[in-house]
């Protein structure tokens, strides 16, 4: 089980960890963010824009620039992880509820 | 606290047709029968899901290997009406003992049935680990260090 596929699946490029290490400092843009990082431009807004539709960043528009931040607790993608594991948790325990409680019912004279 | 995001509490309603103590026992006795085997931490299937009664009762899965992965604890325990579990699974899915998120179910009779209220939070503090490590970036407990476990995370996962 993982909280959010979207977010591990994100983090497992070790380009994207350093992008994501780099914003952990504090918010940047693009061009700040790509100084620190040995690949171009156009690959770290690539690299930004999965680490978004992961959870794990979010951007503003700040002027004429895109300002980059983290989500400071990374837990976008867990929380709605959670919502819906747990979804799948209650809906099996209130099957298993009415199955003991028919059960039960049915031994009845 | 400077940033913003502090993720609301997941909370579901149902209604379940059976009695509070019925849809108490199954909640927590029967846990083990209807917790999906899917939802389980580690390398091994779940075998077995347990929820041990009473305050400080531990609720842990127990792997098709033999290995206990333990989830958290029973906090408070006022059958047939409440029970509250600490979840104590940090966001790099780890049990980490020092960390407190609340799983908290009542069972409140309905007309025939249970209205179940279920409330998980503070979630927020699955972020605090990764707070304060970000006070210590260049720490090995820091970002660096969650990130690798992520990526390992990751790479189980794949």
């Amino acid at each position: 089980m993982a909280y959010g596929n979207a977010a591990f699946a994100a983090l497992s490029d070790p380009t994207r960890r350093m992008v994501l290490e780099r914003l952990a400092a504090g918010p940047r843009a693009v061009g700040e963010i790509a100084e620190g990082v040995p690949v171009s431009r156009p690959a770290v807004s690539q690299h930004l824009k999965v680490l978004k539709d992961a959870g794990l960043v979010s951007d503003r528009q700040e002027g004429a620039r895109r300002i980059y931040t983290i989500d400071p607790k990374g837990l976008g993608a867990v929380r709605a992880w959670l919502d819906q594991f747990w979804d799948v948790a209650l809906d099996a325990f209130k099957a298993e509820v009415e199955r003991v409680a028919n059960d039960e019912k049915g031994d009845a004279p | 606290m400077s940033l913003g995001i502090r993720p609301a509490p997941v909370k579901k309603t149902l209604t379940v047709a059976a009695t509070p103590e019925r849809a108490f026992e199954v909640f927590t006795a029967g846990f083990g029968r209807w917790w999906p085997a899917s939802h389980s931490i580690g390398e091994s299937p779940l075998k077995l899901a347990v929820i041990e009664p009473g305050v400080g009762g531990r609720w842990y899965g127990l792997l098709e290997d033999g290995t206990e992965n333990l989830w958290g604890d029973v906090l408070d325990w006022e059958p047939p009406h409440r029970v509250v579990l600490a979840w104590r699974i940090g966001a790099d899915w780890t049990f980490d003992p020092d960390l407190l998120t609340e799983v908290e179910v009542r069972f409140t009779a309905e007309g025939q049935g249970t209205r179940v209220d279920f409330e998980h939070r503070h979630l927020e503090r699955m972020g605090d680990a990764a707070e304060s490590a970000r006070a210590s970036f260049d720490s090995e407990g820091g970002w660096s260090g969650l990130l690798r476990m992520f990526a390992a995370e990751a790479a189980k996962a794949s």
